[in-house]
This record gives structure tokens, C-alpha cells and sequence, in this order.
């Protein structure tokens, strides 16, 4: 919608596309603050090496928030992403090894297991016509019981060419995991915002009711959004494979990622009441959650203080929305 | 719905007047066929001892999904609950070292103090920054677990539960049933008064069918809502105390599992989870379902894999029978 307006060679539009992409903006802003702020405060400086440490811890975290953006835009959410994540981590510490050739068929068999997972919620939301909260804590427990039962213990391996790629640099400078977080944007995010079911799902967020009169097709829209959003956690669980080289069960690890991934949609600027986002914004709002624990570390503070650092940094983020009570006129529109 | 319908011209039958519904029904239902389903497996599962066993580490959950019901009939979502948990021990424990004799006394209304001011401040939060609950109160979770982080200096704590605590958490005094339960009993017939008789109760059902016309109707719509979350974080720091006399100490991560569970019980006892409607007998027999459900599958000796699996599995089946929203469109 924006982008296209742009297009139209409208000057005055680019106010509207600025408060249309305000959230994004001021995440990417906000990072770039903070990142700038940690780099010339780190000992080594910008080093590729640097910038490759951070992008693969970062990057995982933006996965699983993108995927968490697409039910949050069709007014849902998804509970199971952290848990979908670490499946696909387990899952691929066992069938991406071998060749280079098996790993990139194991590979697959992860996405799809992933895309399964994602479609088994949208199914059980559309056509169970469950609450998505509650569906998706269920089945988040199912993926972690299927989890603990490909690997009960930690271990496992993967195939190290191809994760020396996605996790060195490319041309020795730019982190590879940037890359592969490029592509999935151009790949996966792009063609789904500017398709008819992509569009749908902001319509059917904003108001599912009128979408369905005005012959959106709502459950399409949301068996896919919950589709790609499984896909994407899988992606994000083969960078975490690539990144430790072994697979783990991990209840707190699932946990923290669902969470984040909230409060990285958030501070991106996407509407957790629905149709009003984008997956571009978490990417950003990712970044800014990893960013503040690297800057926790750089400036040395006592270990002890960090969580409680943490957690009010984050619950101050998360409070910026509430702005919004600045702005109303009538006091009934507070109540959404 | 029988929570709403207090308009009706006809007089209410006896399952009407004491909240049976379908889903409470069906609830009740499993209980029952998952009590078969482990009589079958072996005799124990029927006798006496075990089920009060099961009654008291229910009370447990109990008494948190009592607190965490409060909430979701507002439509909101207490996400702080595990750490308000460990608050709870850790705060009525500490209370002990710090008070000396009066702090042996204290240290039980502490705790649950504690928790309500959480608690308040996670209403302040939804009603006058008008923030999701599920990220405000997710927010409050990350600051209290950093501040037990730093209370216990990162490591588990060497605080031990009192004897007070002990007694309400294990004992039993009376005719052999344990005392956690007669806590539960207690906490249980408070929420139901105070959702069925007082005008706080209608106002939470009020609120939670629609806001905007609850708070046109006169109903101060920001105290409702940090009225519930006060009593979700007293309940879920009261549970920790509890939790802290039954382990004989508090320690780090104790609430973990306790959220999902809660949620769960509300849910599946056919409290909407999207607020207004839903009854505290379905909350009792979600908790038991929960409950009986966990400890069958651990007896049966099911690998935690498995258990997880058919954990989300009858989760999900049992709503599917009875939890689908209407299929209402226009």
C-alpha cells in the first residue's frame, strides 16, 4: 500500500508513508543508537568479527519475531513459535548431516516439518475455531514433547559446510546471517505483503467482520499467516543449529524466544490488536532487544544487576505505546 | 453465560443456580473417565490416600488458577505469574531473617503483600497506560525476576520455610484432609461470593463482555481491572508461600511451571478466554482434570516427551468438543 503510493510520484506522500512506517522507523533508529553506542564502547571496534557475533545472535531472535508478526497481524497470536523453533533446532541436529547434498534435503524436511507445525495451528484456529492463545499453547507443548522425543539429551551434529557458510562472512565482511535474513525479507515477507492473502491478513486484523463482507478471504488468509509463521520459526531453528552445532530440548530457551519475540513485535511498531505492522519493524525490534544485552556487557555492569536491567529496559519499551493515550479525543476510544 | 444472564424472566434451575453447565459438565465427565482410564491401570488410582494426595498438590494450582481466572474473565492475561510465585516464597522467607519473632509472624501476609503490590502495578499498568496485559504483565515477569535475581545474589537461596508454613502446606488436621485444601476451599468460596453476590463480581463480568459499555454504565471500569490483577499476583504469591512450606524452601525458577497449567485449568473449566463469561466450578474441575492428568501420566511412568505430547492433545481435544467460539459471522 505505501510502497506503491510512493511509487505514484505523489510528493506529498511521503508524510503519509513516514506516519505509516513510524514504528519501524523509530526502531531502526533506536537500534542504530544503540548499536553505535555499543560499537564505540567495545574494545575491538566494528571488526567483521564483531559484526558476525552479533548478527548470528541477532538474527535468530528477528526470525522467530517476523514469525510472530504475521498471527499478531490477523489480530492472533502464536504461543508456539519459541517451541516450533527449538523443534526444528532438534530435528536438524539429526537430519542435516551427511553430504552436503543430504543436508540441504534435511534441510527441507525441516522447513516443511516447520510449515506443517505452523499450518496444524492455523488449522486448529480457523477450522477448530479455537482462540489462537490457547491453541497454540497446546500445540507448543506437543512440538516440545516431539522435541524432547527426537532429542532427549543435548547433542547432535550438522553438517559444518553449511553452517561455517551461513554463520562466517561473505567476501570476509558482511555477516552471512545478514544475508540469509535478506533473503527470507525478499524471499518470504515481501511477495507475502504485496499478495492478495498478505493484504488479507492486515484486512481480516483490522476488522475481521468487514473483511468477511467484503469477500476477503479470512480463512485462507490466516491458515497462511500461521503457515509462514511456523516456516519462518524453522528457519531461525536451523540458524541456531548452524550456530551451536548440536540440538537441545530446551523448555527456558522455547520460552524466552515466544516472549521476545512479543516484545520485539511490539517495539517494532506492529499493533498487537492486529492489522497495523509490519515483519520489517521486528526485525528491528529484534535487534534492539539483543542490542541492549550486549551494551549490559560492554559497559560492564555487575551480573548481578543485568536481569533486573533487562527486564525494566524491556517493560519501559514495551510502555512507549501506551502514547497513544495522548492522542484521544473521547475517552471511549480507549477502549479497543 | 450464567454469569450473564441474571436477567432471565424464568427462574433458574438447580444447574443453572450452581454454574453446571455443558462445559463444566463435560469437564467433570473426563475427570471421571480419566480416573477409569487410571483404575484400569491399577487399583491405587481409586483409593482414598491418593486422591487426597492429588487434591492437595491441586490446591497448589489451584490456588493460582483461582487468581488467574479473576483475570481472564476481564479478558486480560496474567503472564507474571511465575515469578510472582517466587516472589512470594522468596519474600515470606526473607521476611523471617528480617523480622526476627515478629518477622515469624509476618512473614505469611508479606509474601502475599508482595505479590498484591505486583499485582496492582500490573493493573496500573493496563488500566491507565491502556497496555496489552499479555506484554505489560510479560514486562513485570522480566523485572521481578530481576529482582529476585539480585535478592538471592544469583544463587538458590538458604531460606527456610517456616513452621507456620509447613503446617498449612503438608499437615493434616483435620479427619486426615491436608490443610492446603481447606486454604483452597477457603480462597474458592471468596471468589465465588465475590463474583456471584457483590456488585465488584458483576462489574468483572461486565467489563469483560465489553468495556466500553460497562464504564458508560457507571462502572468505575480502572479499579475492576486492578482489583483482579491485585488478587491474581495475591493468589500466585500466596501459592508460592504455600509451594515454599511444601519443598521446606524457595528457590529460583519454582513458578515455571505453574503458568500454563493455570492457564489451562481456567480454560478448559469453559471460562472464555476472551473474557465475561465462565464460572468457578469449571475452574475446580479444570484444575483437577490438570492435575489428575499430570500425576496419571508420571505413574504410568510416560517419558516426559509423551506426556508433554498427550498433555496438548487432550488439551486441545477436550476444546475442541466444547471450547469453539461461535461460528457467527455477519
Amino acid at each position: 500500500m505505501t510502497s506503491s503510493g510512493v511509487r505514484r510520484g505523489a510528493l506529498g506522500n511521503w508524510r503519509f508513508w513516514l506516519a505509516h512506517n513510524s514504528g519501524v522507523l523509530t526502531a531502526a533508529v533506536l537500534f542504530l543508537a544503540m548499536f553505535t553506542l555499543y560499537i564505540s564502547n567495545h574494545s575491538a571496534g566494528l571488526t567483521p568479527a564483531v559484526a558476525t557475533t552479533a548478527a548470528n545472535k541477532a538474527v535468530l531472535l528477528a526470525l522467530v519475531a517476523m514469525a510472530q508478526t504475521l498471527p499478531v497481524l490477523t489480530r492472533g497470536l502464536d504461543l508456539s513459535v519459541g517451541m516450533v523453533f527449538v523443534m526444528a533446532n532438534c530435528i536438524a541436529s539429526v537430519i542435516v548431516v551427511g553430504t552436503v547434498g543430504e543436508g540441504m534435503l534435511g534441510i527441507l524436511a525441516v522447513l516443511a516439518i516447520g510449515a506443517l507445525a505452523g499450518f496444524i495451528n492455523g488449522a486448529i484456529v480457523v477450522w477448530g475455531r479455537l482462540q489462537p492463545i490457547i491453541t497454540t499453547l497446546a500445540t507448543g507443548a506437543v512440538y516440545y514433547g516431539i522435541s524432547l522425543f527426537v532429542r532427549p539429551g543435548p547433542g547432535g551434529d550438522v553438517q559444518s559446510d553449511i553452517a561455517d557458510l551461513l554463520t562466517g562472512q561473505v567476501f570476509d565482511v558482511i555477516p552471512a546471517a545478514l544475508v540469509v535474513l535478506l533473503v527470507v525479507v525478499l524471499v518470504v515477507w515481501i511477495p507475502y505483503r504485496r499478495s492478495v492473502l498478505g493484504r488479507a491478513a492486515y484486512a481480516v486484523g483490522s476488522n475481521e467482520q468487514a473483511a468477511y463482507m467484503s469477500g476477503v478471504p479470512v480463512q485462507r488468509a490466516k491458515l497462511l499467516a500461521y503457515t509462514l509463521a511456523g516456516l519462518l520459526a524453522s528457519i531461525a531453528g536451523l540458524m541456531l543449529t548452524f550456530n551451536t552445532y548440536s540440538g537441545e530440548a530446551s523448555a527456558p530457551i522455547a520460552g524466552s524466544y515466544t516472549l521476545n519475540s512479543i516484545a520485539a513485535v511490539v517495539i517494532g511498531g506492529t499493533s498487537l490488536f492486529g492489522g497495523w505492522g509490519s515483519a520489517i519493524g521486528s526485525i528491528f525490534g529484534a535487534f534492539v532487544l539483543r542490542t541492549i544485552e550486549d551494551l549490559l556487557f560492554v559497559f560492564d555492569l555487575p551480573p548481578l544487576w543485568q536481569p533486573l536491567f533487562q527486564g525494566v529496559v524491556l517493560l519501559i519499551a514495551v510502555s512507549l505505546g501506551a502514547y497513544r493515550i495522548l492522542r484521544v479525543r473521547n475517552r471511549l476510544e480507549l477502549f479497543s | 453465560m450464567t454469569g450473564v444472564d441474571i436477567g432471565s424472566a424464568r427462574a433458574p434451575t438447580l444447574a443453572e443456580r450452581l454454574g453446571i453447565d455443558r462445559s463444566v459438565a463435560i469437564a467433570f465427565g473426563c475427570i471421571l473417565l480419566i480416573l477409569a482410564g487410571g483404575a484400569m491401570y491399577s487399583r491405587e488410582f481409586l483409593s482414598p490416600e491418593y486422591l487426597l494426595q492429588q487434591l492437595q498438590v491441586g490446591a497448589f494450582l489451584g490456588i493460582i488458577a483461582s487468581g488467574a481466572m479473576m483475570v481472564i474473565l476481564l479478558g486480560h492475561i496474567d503472564l507474571s505469574i511465575p515469578w510472582v510465585v517466587t516472589l512470594g516464597a522468596m519474600m515470606a522467607t526473607a521476611m523471617v531473617g528480617w523480622g526476627g519473632a515478629a518477622g515469624v509472624w509476618l512473614c505469611i501476609p508479606f509474601g502475599v503483600f508482595c505479590g498484591a503490590v505486583i499485582g496492582v502495578l500490573n493493573g496500573l499498568g493496563v488500566a491507565y497506560l491502556r497496555l496489552p496485559s499479555m506484554i505489560f504483565t510479560l514486562g513485570m515477569n522480566a523485572v521481578v525476576q530481576g529482582l529476585m535475581v539480585l535478592h538471592t545474589g544469583g544463587f538458590a537461596p538458604l531460606d527456610q520455610a517456616t513452621e507456620a508454613m509447613h503446617f498449612i502446606a503438608v499437615q493434616r488436621s483435620l479427619f486426615g484432609i491436608p490443610n492446603a485444601l481447606f486454604v483452597w476451599a477457603l480462597v474458592g468460596c471468596f471468589v465465588i461470593y465475590v463474583l456471584k453476590r457483590t456488585a465488584f463480581g458483576r462489574a468483572v463480568y461486565a467489563v469483560g463482555n465489553r468495556e466500553s459499555a460497562a464504564y458508560l454504565s457507571g462502572v468505575n471500569t480502572n479499579r475492576v481491572l486492578i482489583g483482579c490483577f491485585a488478587f491474581s499476583g495475591a493468589m500466585a504469591a500466596f501459592a508460592g508461600v504455600l509451594l515454599a512450606g511444601y519443598s521446606n524452601k524457595a528457590y529460583q525458577n519454582m513458578g515455571d511451571a505453574y503458568l500454563l497449567p493455570a492457564i489451562a485449568a481456567v480454560v478448559l473449566g469453559g471460562t472464555n478466554i476472551l473474557g465475561g463469561r465462565g464460572n468457578y466450578l469449571g475452574t475446580i474441575a479444570g484444575v483437577i482434570l490438570i492435575t489428575l492428568l499430570q500425576s496419571i501420566l508420571s505413574v504410568m511412568q510416560m517419558p516426559e516427551a509423551g506426556r508433554q505430547v498427550i498433555y496438548g492433545c487432550v488439551i486441545i481435544g477436550m476444546l475442541l468438543i466444547y471450547g469453539r467460539s461461535a461460528k457467527a459471522r455477519s
